[in-house]
């Protein structure tokens, strides 16, 4: 509904407390229809019956940090390409130019990572 | 073509004829908030019951055919069973991580859900930056699902959640590239001009190659994004139960059910924008007496039928590939797709600046 009248952050913080709304009210609801027992096996985290041996919120594979990084790197890379997306036609030549420049290291950036063996899953 | 916006603005006539304009304005946003979560939920117990029905027919199955005329209740009953079971509390998690994981999850979804093009004139959110806020917000479930997997302090839902942040980051770059090649085609960011932009010609045919290597992409991607078909290895259930949701229960692990269910339709319904018209009819140059025909079918029919057709073939997928590992994943996405993707941003900007498009 593009309601002229209304900003559309105003709209967009009304659709986030309708989400927000709508996990209340779900467990709301859920709170006064289900049942409520205690068992001490209940609480237990569910793995293979036994209970669980050491931390659970342990030491993880290195290779997602470098995934997390390299993402991170590029995501703002992209962001920075949407406002001359927008205006790709306007722009010309000199906007072409002056992009794909910031394009190569771009790209150097990824052959680099690659060269490195930061994309290999070891 | 009929326009909505003739009955938003009645309704705001109406409201603002007995009543001050602060009023109106709230009175106006929770009609839109009471519409959202009806569309939101029936449309995810739709998507469920789709889902069992069409996996039946690949697997030569009825599926569910009990509850209701061939089953349509099925879902609904699944809801209730979901609300009447208990919610268990658990010693070891971080409780307050533990509570907040769904609301990241469900918000996510529902703002994506809200940006989306229903019809003429029939658009909950209009930015001028539309398609980059709805990036923007869908990555926000992946926090909500790093989150869930990390409080639920229990060793298959770390991994679990891990191997999703790894995917859905990885393959958002895949999304962000091939919607910017798309706003390039555009000009646009704002998701009602974009839209406007494919009056004539959808995106899919008037970017013709590009166009078509962006959508094969944004597919492979949005697949992943939403942690399904082949790249359902975070919740992966012959190795880790049920990844990062295991220790929900109750309504609690529905709403990460329901979140994925509406994540499909929100992928499907952003390729629809981009590249099959949004609620834009079916137009062929040229063609008068077709495109007047095509005119004539709701533009909420044209957007859903779309988004649906899409949908289906996102849940083939599940049935044709086998599950990836981690590794052919990750190179999958930064080995073969990215690099494309960055080839396919200069070949779109070729076609844009020598006018090689329709």
């Amino acid at each position: 509904m593009v309601l002229l009248s209304i900003q559309s952050s105003t709209l967009a913080i009304a659709a986030a407390l309708t989400g927000i709304g709508l996990v209340a009210l779900a467990l709301w609801l859920a709170g006064l229809i289900s049942p409520r027992s205690f068992n001490p096996q209940k609480g237990e985290a569910y793995e293979c019956g036994i209970p669980t041996r050491g931390e659970s919120m342990a030491q993880f594979k290195v290779g997602y940090y470098l995934f997390a990084i390299l993402f991170l790197m590029f995501d703002v890379e992209c962001v920075f390409l949407f406002p001359w997306a927008v205006k790709v036609r306007e722009l010309g030549g000199a906007g072409l130019l002056s992009i794909a420049v910031f394009f190569t290291i771009l790209v150097l950036g990824l052959v680099y990572a690659w060269r490195k063996g930061a994309l290999e899953w070891k | 073509m009929f326009d909505f916006s003739q009955i938003t603005d009645w309704i705001h006539a109406t409201l603002l004829s007995f009543m001050p304009e602060w009023l109106a304005v709230t009175a106006e946003c929770v009609l839109i908030g009471v519409i959202l979560l009806l569309v939101y939920s029936l449309l995810a117990l739709f998507y469920i019951y789709f889902e069992r029905k069409v996996c039946a027919a690949f697997q030569c199955r009825l599926g569910p055919n009990r509850v209701g005329p061939m089953g349509l209740l099925q879902s609904f009953a699944d809801m209730f069973k979901m609300l009447i079971k208990e919610i268990i509390s658990l010693n070891n998690t971080d409780k307050f991580l533990f509570a907040l994981a769904p609301y990241l999850v469900i918000l996510a979804s529902m703002l994506a859900f809200a940006v989306l093009p229903w019809g003429n004139g029939l658009q909950v959110i209009d930015f001028n930056i539309g398609i980059f806020f709805l990036i923007a917000v869908s990555s926000i479930g992946v926090l909500g699902i790093l989150l869930a997997g990390w409080s639920s302090n229990n060793k298959f839902t770390l991994i679990g959640a891990l191997r999703s942040g790894a995917q859905m980051v990885s393959y958002e770059l895949s999304i962000g590239l091939s919607v910017l090649t798309m706003v390039c085609f555009a000009g646009t960011m704002s998701v009602g001009g974009i839209v406007d932009a494919q009056k004539d010609l959808w995106f899919i045919f008037s970017g013709h190659i590009p166009a078509i290597i962006a959508f094969i992409i944004y597919l492979i991607a949005g697949t992943a994004e939403t942690n399904r078909g082949p790249f359902d290895l975070p919740e992966a259930e012959s190795e880790l139960t049920a990844g990062y949701h295991t220790e929900y229960s109750g309504i609690h692990f529905g709403f990460f059910y329901l979140a994925e269910y509406l994540n499909l339709f929100i992928v499907s319904g952003v390729a629809t924008l981009l590249f099959f018209g949004g609620w834009m009819p079916l137009h062929i140059p040229g063609w008068e007496g077709f495109n007047h025909i095509m005119d004539y079918i709701p533009s909420v029919v044209w957007f859903i039928g779309k988004a649906i057709a899409l949908s289906f073939i996102i849940i083939w997928f599940k049935w044709t590939f086998p599950r990836l590992r981690i590794d052919q994943m990750l190179a999958l996405e930064w080995k073969y797709l990215l690099p494309i993707n960055l080839f396919n941003l200069v070949l779109m900007v070729l076609v844009i600046v020598y006018g090689i498009h329709f």
